[in-house]
């Protein structure tokens, strides 16, 4: 793994070509007939944080099986650096995630499923898998209720622990499928602060899809929009314009920036005006917070 | 033997060969069926579970029909089951009912026969309680070592893919995405819990088998919060109920009605155990 520092000394662009944690390529995915994704191509640095935007049933969580090598496309590639595709490359944190309040499972033991969840036999104690466990558990803030059953634990909680298990085999890239979806608020500041200060930590890329933009904006280095199979990719400067949108959405589609905070909006010339970006915005277009 | 002792356990209980026999073999079934119960619960297959034994039912009436130990005709009925359940689709969320379901009415409905046939050869209904509530009282020495083989195996084959079971119950995703096989992995679980419900049979019947593989582990999942622990857990408590039933059962020649069913005792005291794990509240330790 290259450290901050000798990267400085090269020239930013190669440098990130070269060492891209993931690379994505003419990716075209057709799930019964329909054409999910459509020559998907962007790529995502080592150590960079990405935010994976579009609307519900833009392709987000198939473009990430196609990353994880659950659902192979119809052309195009994904390289992952390592490019093993063992899953070990790659961490995961499904967006799904309901467990019974009664599992015995801690939320350390979890994390621990990350390390050696794949491997045959019981776990035998060993103080190396402990101490990387705790490990873990520091790194993600979740010394409070590590001992916890997992299923009873809050959902900002249950990130955490999901962060952790993803991150302990040491993966290049961590993809995250919605994690603030569910979350109040406040949650979900907190997460999107730790994934901010864990990805520079633990020098690992992070690729986090979300319907809702906003909250990512301070911490995203770069953004991949994904509307109606299409993708666009850069700075959110260079992607989240009216220009830009609307050639992805196939209409016209205006971007308004209001306070710090982006609004998309389908503006089709008429009166109406119908977000397509988080239909949690309907009511206000600024957000208080 | 001091009077006291004598009063809880009555004289010979220890010396007969049918109370050691019975009390080895139901060590072993907890031991078996509270490692199994665990991920049963886990996985919420409480109901393939019960099917799977409910089937056994016909498994056991057959091998009864043509003089053949029960436990093979458990054994055998229950791992087809377990295959068809796979085939239909259990896998699937809204497959598993329904395929849980179907088989269970095709088992019920064999067992319905031989029991029927069973009854008419022998001119008693002796067959048909053995199969459905068990006597473990009267098992031949010869199905300790099968007995052994049966448990080893499904012990086993729970060990060994211990982890990754664990990992694909918890959250198939999360399987999946470490790239394991999780339907290879459920379909190994199937076959596991087909075997530990027809060891289960053999001890305290057909019908009621799932209550050694949910009640046990149901209660341990109250007292523990570690999967590991979880797992001792629910194979001691198996086998204190498994044994404390025997030895009222044992008792029980002396009270009216003598010879009360084992079966009786031990689904009371898994259901005492369970309701005594909700009602007294864990300590809430929190250390490693």
């Amino acid at each position: 793994m290259n450290s901050p520092e000798a990267m400085v000394t090269t020239d930013p662009v190669p440098a990130r070509e070269a060492d891209a944690a993931l690379r994505v390529e003419g990716v075209t995915v057709r799930l019964g007939g329909r054409t999910v994704l459509d020559d998907v191509s962007f790529q995502v640095g080592a150590g960079e944080f990405t935010g994976l935007i579009g609307p519900n049933g833009a392709g987000k969580t198939t473009l990430f099986r196609v990353i994880l090598g659950l659902q192979p496309p119809a052309t195009g590639s994904v390289r992952v650096r390592g490019g093993r595709r063992s899953g070990h490359d790659v961490g995961y944190v499904p967006q799904k995630f309901q467990l019974d309040p009664d599992m015995p499972l801690r939320g350390r033991d979890l994390i621990g499923l990350g390390l050696d969840g794949q491997r045959l036999g019981i776990p035998l104690p060993s103080r190396a898998r402990r101490a990387r466990v705790q490990e873990m558990v520091e790194a993600v803030d979740a010394r409070a209720f590590a001992d916890e059953r997992v299923g009873r634990l809050s959902g900002g909680e249950q990130q955490r622990i999901l962060i952790a298990h993803a991150l302990i085999s040491r993966p290049q890239l961590l993809l995250l499928d919605e994690p603030l979806a569910n979350l109040d608020l406040r949650s979900a500041q907190e997460v999107v602060a730790l994934l901010a200060r864990i990805a520079v930590e633990q020098r690992v890329a992070v690729l986090i899809s979300a319907h809702e933009m906003n909250p990512l904006l301070p911490v995203m280095d770069r953004i991949v929009y994904l509307a109606a199979g299409h993708a666009a990719s850069g700075t959110a400067e260079e992607v989240v314009r009216s220009d830009v949108l609307s050639r992805l959405y196939g209409h016209h589609v205006d971007v308004l920036r209001v306070h710090g905070r982006v609004l998309v909006v389908a503006g089709t010339g008429h009166d109406e005006h119908a977000p397509l970006d988080d239909g949690g915005d309907t009511s206000a277009p600024v957000e208080i917070v | 033997m001091p009077a006291d002792l004598a009063a809880i356990i009555a004289p010979g209980f220890f010396s007969s060969s049918s109370v050691q026999l019975a009390l080895v073999v139901g060590a072993l079934v907890a031991i078996v069926t509270g490692t199994v119960g665990v991920f049963t619960v886990i996985r919420g297959q409480s109901f393939a579970g019960e099917a799977l034994g409910d089937i056994g039912a016909s498994g056991g009436s057959s091998a009864y029909l043509v003089g053949i130990a029960p436990l093979w005709g458990f054994v055998g009925i229950s791992v087809a089951a377990a295959a068809v359940m796979e085939l239909i689709g259990i896998q699937r969320a809204r497959g598993r009912d329904l395929a849980t379901g179907i088989v269970l009415g095709a088992g019920f409905g064999l067992a319905a026969l031989f029991l029927y046939l069973g009854t008419i050869s022998s001119s008693t209904t002796g067959a048909t309680v053995t199969i459905l509530f068990g006597s473990i009282f009267e098992l031949d020495t010869s199905t300790l070592p099968l007995v052994a083989v049966l448990g080893a195996i499904a012990l086993g084959m729970i060990l060994v893919i211990y982890r990754p079971l664990l990992l694909v119950s918890v959250s198939p995703e999360l399987g999946a995405a470490r790239r394991l096989p999780v339907r290879l992995i459920g379909s190994l679980y199937l076959l596991a819990m087909a075997l530990a419900v027809a060891l289960s049979a053999v001890t305290i019947g057909a019908i009621l088998s799932t209550a050694l593989l949910v009640g046990p582990a149901a209660t341990a999942l109250q007292l523990t919060r570690r999967p590991g622990r979880a797992i001792v857990c629910a194979a001691l408590v198996g086998i204190g109920v498994m044994w404390l039933g025997i030895l009222l059962a044992y008792d029980s020649y002396t009270w009216p009605h003598h010879g009360w069913p084992v079966s009786f005792f031990v689904v009371t005291l898994v259901l005492i155990a369970y309701i005594a794990s909700r009602v007294i509240p864990a300590p809430r330790k929190r250390r490693d």
